[in-house]
């Protein structure tokens, strides 16, 4: 559990001095994702170096990819480590950014009001998913997937009833606070990737260095223990959901304000890929072993793959087949590494 | 030890690129070597917003392959998986990384694109545009745009219509709002109305096609025209003119052909249906942007490919392409 977790700072505990490194790194859950992220990364510069994947623009488009859903896996992986599901995040980005979009458009409000009503909306959004797993106790797998469809069917049916239409764009995002956090661009590198790091880095700061951590750990590994222990497992569990509800909506902040517009349909699918990026990334499906390190390279791998067979020349309608093919690997490879691990261990 | 570790996971993630690899192997194997006669040996990427499961766009897409083999360049076609503007971006940005020498787009939402599409203009790449974007294409930098504009459509069937002795004629509007069609409507007007008959608009909605039919129903009067907007108006506008028996006297036309309509073309129960002969849409721009990166040559202003109309003479033969994927 979390206790193995402390990287050996300066006044490491002489048990872990006295492991190699090898065993050291082996005991990471990011492992995998970082060598698959080196491989996968070697590949297309062997592939398709020539063609720009080594290039200042290729290395900038899939960094795009990767921290929009780096954003989401971050948070995911949190929820996941206190072992529940958040299958409504896909949903929510699509909800948030018609509320931008709406409250912009057809009610004049100012951008900055309508994003900070979009936030409030998201937190809103995620506190119900909580409070519904920890009332009902039934499966977060079960209750995110029925509030996936909720939140979409109602995106789509208000908005049509609203507007008449599925997609609001023209939205002017020339505003001077808001352009800068959330539209603005370093070099030729979206500033999305600056929230995905520090999002990344506060995260794993709160698993690792903070007493909500091993809350976390410890509602996923054992969470009548914990809460024998007196960890507030019910309210940790709605943070966490309002924690992902609230990435999923930066994302659609993100993208109003980069393109301008919002479509009903945004964010499809996301929810999976964010829970790919979050096992590749080492993270158990059953909870209480992970890490946020290991989501950021699953999304890392994820955006090298997407746009390098573009860059590659293949049709990407073959991503879906590679994504696949990654989980499983990558879930064969954790588990041959989480076996190592607990042998080093002893 | 690490290393061995390592080595199955490398072998397997290999294995599953390259299978994914080999797909596109032959095919381009075979277009660079049609290029040993022709001009050719370009790279020309090209990335619409058309969804896999469209038959539509599996005509474009037709039209691009076989540009690609007459002109023996390497086309790369990419669309996103449903209509997401975010993604199709996205997939220019990596279009663009590629340095392909010329890059053709359909703007679906110009404000969402123009980012993405403003990136490959400022690195030198000469852009044209297709489909949808005539009306924005120009201020995006983009050379020029290949496609049906809708005014233009529906002024032309207007003409047909009244050429055909219409003078009261009813313009089936599936989707009020949907600005391409209130066009389509607009055209169609205006024309009828020049020739002296005049037009009403009817909303419908499709969802429900009985519904539909019975308001089509209620809503022709004397009409002796009716005019859809596309194979899902045309077929309860259809439906019901044959409750009503009115199959002889009113005369049906429609936007867009689908396997229903040309046969019923070739039945001779509907005039004609506008066809925007998308193939075009698909091999002219690869032509036009080896012209261009050739002699510098393109044309300028919006290449008209459509309406052109498909009547019961030609019916028969547009069925037989349609089967080809080319209509």
């Amino acid at each position: 559990m979390a206790v193995t977790e402390a990287p050996p700072g300066p006044q490491a505990d002489e048990r872990v001095r006295r492991a190699g490194l090898l065993r050291r790194l082996l005991a990471r859950p990011e492992l995998g994702a970082v060598a698959g992220a080196i491989l996968v990364w070697v590949f297309f510069a062997l592939v398709a170096g020539n063609r720009g994947f080594l290039t200042l623009d290729g290395t900038a488009s899939y960094l795009a990819v990767a921290s929009e859903l780096g954003i989401l896996a971050v948070a995911v992986s949190l929820l996941m480590i206190a072992g529940e599901f958040d299958l409504s995040i896909g949903s929510i980005i699509g909800a948030s950014g018609m509320v931008i979009a709406m409250l912009n458009i057809e009610y004049g409000w100012p951008l900055w009001a309508a994003i900070v009503m979009a936030i409030a909306f998201s937190l809103v959004a995620g506190f119900l998913n909580g409070l519904v797993v920890v009332w009902t106790r039934l499966p977060s797998f079960i209750v995110t997937l029925a509030s996936l469809f909720i939140f979409r069917g109602l995106t789509i049916g208000i908005t049509r009833l609203v507007t008449g239409r599925t997609q609001l764009g023209g939205i002017d995002t020339d505003a001077p606070v808001v352009s800068w956090l959330f539209g603005g661009e370093i070099g030729r590198f979206s500033v999305s990737i600056v929230w995905w790091l520090a999002l990344a880095a506060l995260a794993t700061w709160v698993l690792l260095r903070t007493r909500v951590g091993n809350w976390i750990f410890g509602a996923g590994g054992a969470p009548d223990a914990s809460r024998n222990l007196g960890v507030p497992v019910n309210r940790l569990k709605i943070g966490l959901f309002m924690t992902t509800a609230f990435s999923a909506c930066l994302v659609a902040i993100l993208q109003v304000v980069n393109f301008g517009g919002a479509d009903v349909l945004r964010g499809t699918g996301q929810e999976f890929q964010a829970i790919i990026a979050v096992v590749i990334g080492g993270t158990l499906l059953t909870g209480g072993y992970g890490s946020a390190i290991g989501a950021v390279f699953g999304a890392l791998i994820f955006g090298m793959v997407r746009q390098g067979i573009v860059i590659t020349g293949v049709n990407a309608d073959w991503f879906q087949v590679f994504l696949g093919a990654m989980l499983i690997v990558a879930v064969l490879v954790n588990n041959y590494i989480r076996k190592k691990a607990a042998e080093a261990k002893r | 030890m690490s290393r061995k570790r390592l080595f199955w996971p490398a072998l397997a993630f290999a294995l599953v690129l390259l299978a994914a690899g080999c797909d596109e192997a032959p095919k381009e194997a075979a277009s660079s070597g049609e290029s040993g006669g022709a001009q050719g040996g370009l790279n020309i990427a090209v990335v619409t917003h058309g969804q896999a499961s469209d038959p539509f766009w599996s005509v474009v897409k037709n039209g691009v392959d076989a540009a690609a083999k007459d002109t023996g360049n390497t086309v790369n076609y990419q669309a996103p998986q449903t209509f997401d503007m975010v993604e199709m971006s996205r997939l220019i940005d990596a279009a663009v990384a590629g340095k392909p020498d010329g890059l053709v787009i359909s703007i679906p939402d110009a404000k969402a694109l123009s980012g993405s599409i403003k990136k490959a203009v400022d690195a030198g790449i000469p852009v044209i545009s297709m489909n949808s974007g005539s009306d924005t294409y120009k201020e995006l930098g983009v050379l020029t745009h290949i496609g049906q504009t809708e005014f233009e459509a529906g002024l032309g069937g207007g003409e047909r219509m009244a050429a055909a002795g219409v003078k009261n004629a009813v313009c089936v509007n599936q989707e009020v709002g949907n600005a391409a069609l209130d066009l389509r409507c607009e055209g169609f007007t205006e024309s009828m109305t020049k020739a002296g008959g005049k037009v009403k608009v009817l909303a419908v909605n499709l969802a429900d096609p009985t519904d539909a039919q019975q308001r089509i129903s209620a809503g022709l009067g004397d009409a002796d025209g009716v005019f859809t907007l596309g194979p899902t108006g045309a077929t309860p506008a259809l439906a019901a003119l044959k409750a009503d028996n009115k199959l002889g006297q009113v005369k049906l036309a429609t936007f867009d052909l689908s396997p229903e309509v040309l046969q019923s073309i070739a039945d001779g129960e509907v005039l004609f249906a506008i066809d925007q002969q998308q193939y075009l849409q698909g091999y002219m721009p690869i032509v036009f942007l080896t012209q261009y990166k050739k002699y510098g040559v393109v044309p300028t202003g919006v290449v008209q490919t459509g309406p052109a109309f498909v009547e019961k003479a030609n019916a028969a033969q547009v069925i037989d392409l349609s089967k080809e994927g080319i209509r």
